[in-house]
């Protein structure tokens, strides 16, 4: 019955999706291009300036023929373990920030407003406060555990309201988390010393000072966590329409959510766990990509992941670049070179409904 | 239209002759929103290939109804049967790719473009190793083209006139391509020209396709036009059930809706139309009210 209304459409070589809106999407692949060439040079830029200025040749020589001098040992030791580190976390919370904002509905949706930060710092100074662990191998796994077991907790308590997963009751859930959090870890800090030295320099969010192995300890759940996010996408994409349509769609909404849910978790919670809550990286990734793609979740991730990875790598090279010899954290780079950007964005756009 | 009067959905038709018309139907279906029932172990065939229209007065039950039928509530008691199956034991998506549902006001994220919108239609026919063909291509444009919105497919839903939107949202419905369409007043918020230029879409895809539509209108005027069958809605149970003639009587209007209202029959289509009377309206002598019979003096009759 309905094949009567099926005019033959003609068929043509290459992507099915060319007779329709065919300009929007070579804009879209053209800016993944210009995106993927951005993250090239912010890697080249990463390793080639930093605190010490080394010329092009030595840091050619550091990273294909090191023969142990220093400008090979700060390529080695300290440059590439940033760079690597900090792309990896940068995707990371770009594609999660994506996420939580899919899913929340809510365009300021961060590590922050769902409480993972807060449950990872928690147990950082936890772990610092109750067992003495001072070394950042041991307490990066119980951030990552405090950052799994907040977002279990707020997806659970989000899930229990009436109603299921909804956005509103997921945001509210880890409004109430983080500041549940957040007074026990000052309650913690107060009354120990090491705890809070612990604590000041995990909370501004760092790249610096992590081995190269912590990126290979992390990659696999980021891989997964980005696996499960691009398997997230096309139910975010029909969840945007409203959960009774994506239900109409043959969208199963619970298992959409708990799959967003476990992407957020892995991503946010190894990024937050290495290097402290890197803020900003996820909200204003997710903006410009969104700005540049429209509202489809299958573009915005990889674009939101890009842009993170690019925007955390330039901000930490800067953070080099400015107080020489010394520096800032990437988390406090992020922050000043964001939020002027973000503000300009906001003013110039209205922000978008979700 | 439906061939013989039935006001009572459970009357006697040998089964396997309503089995081959009946594809969709509700059986002693009680539905509830917190443990409160809405819908009471209400019993109604769907016919197939026919517009049937619901109506009823605001929080009767309609749209819970409507949504029961798409699989967005689950049924408290009783079922809701697609083919013979309980829809709400089939997986979603199996659902999805046979009923295609619009729930009311709909909304899509800020800067969604209409072709977009539409290809999300195709999300049932997709998996994950099995993303955007030449037959999903095909669906979408088939759906443009049915619903006009073939030229708005690079505008945002945004810059779109009411009607224009609800017939872009139509389309996404409709790239689902299922046999069975259920909307839910999707004449809402739009002036009467685009009530009936989505009206009239809605008849055109009945007319082209042989879909099966089930909507819920307000309009009791433009329900009778457009609809073969009218169910009328009352605290959660069918008040009555039929052709619009046997449906829209001064009686029941009067009965379900607490309307006073005259019915005359359009000239051409012989269609009733509503009148409703004003409260500042002097009433009508009381035994022309009370006789409320089917066969309403024709239009043009002083009131």
């Amino acid at each position: 019955m309905i094949e009567a209304l099926s005019a033959p459409v003609p068929a043509e070589a290459g992507s099915p999706r060319r007779q329709i809106a065919p300009e929007r999407s070579r804009r879209r692949w053209a800016g993944l291009l210009v995106l993927l060439a951005l993250v090239a040079l912010t890697l080249l830029l990463s390793i080639a300036f930093g605190a010490k200025p080394l010329s092009p040749a030595q840091v050619w020589h550091g990273l294909w023929q090191p023969a142990g001098t220093e400008g090979d040992i700060i390529i080695r030791s300290l440059r590439v373990p940033r760079t690597a580190l900090a792309l990896v976390a940068g995707a990371a919370l770009g594609v999660a920030g994506a996420l939580m904002q899919g899913h929340t509905r809510n365009p300021i949706a961060d590590p922050v407003l769902l409480g993972i930060s807060a449950g990872a710092g928690m147990c950082v100074v936890g772990s610092v406060f109750l067992l003495g662990i001072t070394s950042l191998y041991g307490y990066v796994w119980f951030g990552f555990a405090g950052a799994l077991g907040a977002s279990v907790l707020v997806f659970l308590v989000g899930t229990a309201a009436r109603g299921g997963a909804a956005p509103v009751t997921l945001a509210l859930a880890g409004a109430a988390a983080h500041a549940l959090f957040t007074a026990l870890t000052a309650g913690m800090v107060i009354f120990d010393r090491q705890a809070l030295d612990t604590y000041r320099f995990w909370t501004v969010g760092s790249v610096s000072g992590r081995p190269l192995e912590l990126t290979w300890q992390i990659l696999p759940f980021i891989a997964l966590g980005l696996a499960l996010a691009a398997a997230n996408a096309p139910g975010l994409n029909a969840l945007s329409l409203g959960e009774d349509v994506a239900r109409a769609l043959g969208v199963r909404v619970g298992a959409t959510r708990a799959v967003g849910m476990a992407a957020i978790t892995l991503l946010t919670g190894t990024a937050v766990a290495a290097c402290g809550p890197i803020g900003f990286v996820g909200l204003v990734a997710t903006h410009v990509a969104r700005y540049f793609t429209g509202p489809d979740y299958r573009w915005i991730l990889v674009y939101a992941g890009l842009l993170g990875a690019s925007l955390t790598t330039a901000a930490d090279t800067l953070g080099r670049l400015v107080a020489r010899p010394g520096e800032l954290q990437v988390g406090i780079m992020l922050a000043l070179i964001g939020a002027p950007v973000f503000i300009h964005l906001v003013r110039r756009r209205k922000p978008v409904r979700l | 239209m439906s061939p013989r009067k039935r006001q009572d959905p459970m009357d006697a038709v040998p089964d396997a002759a309503r089995a081959a018309r009946v594809r969709l139907r509700a059986e002693g279906l009680t539905l509830a929103y917190d443990g409160t029932p809405v819908v009471h172990a209400l019993d109604l065939d769907i016919e197939d290939g026919t517009v049937t229209a619901i109506i009823g007065p605001n929080g009767c039950g309609k749209s819970t109804l409507l949504r029961a039928f798409g699989r967005l509530l689950k049924p408290a008691g009783g079922q809701v049967l697609l083919d013979g199956r309980p829809v709400h034991r089939l997986p979603t998506r199996e659902v999805a790719g046979l009923v295609g549902m619009l729930p009311q006001s709909p909304v899509a994220p800020e800067g969604l473009c209409v072709a977009d919108l539409v290809a999300r239609g195709r999300h049932p026919h997709q998996t994950w190793y099995r993303r955007w063909s030449r037959e999903d291509e095909a669906a979408v444009e088939r759906a443009l083209r049915a619903t006009g919105t073939l030229d708005l497919a690079e505008r945002t839903l945004d810059e779109l006139s009411g009607g224009q939107r609800q017939r872009a949202w139509i389309a996404m419905a409709l790239a689902q391509e299922t046999e069975l369409l259920l909307l839910d007043e999707p004449t809402n918020h739009l002036d009467l020209a685009h009530q009936m230029e989505v009206l009239d879409l809605v008849l055109d895809l009945h007319r082209d396709t042989g879909r099966t539509v089930v909507l819920v209108l307000h309009d009791l005027s433009l329900a009778a036009r457009y609809a073969d069958r009218l169910v009328a809605m009352k605290d959660g149970r069918i008040a009555a059930c039929g052709t619009p003639a046997e449906v829209l009587t001064e009686k029941l209007l009067r009965e379900v809706f607490g309307l006073r209202a005259v019915v005359r029959h359009e000239e051409r289509t012989g269609a009733p139309l509503v009148i409703p009377l004003s409260r500042h309206e002097a009433p009508r002598p009381a035994p022309a009210r009370d006789a409320a019979t089917d066969a309403a003096p024709p239009l043009g009759d002083p009131v």
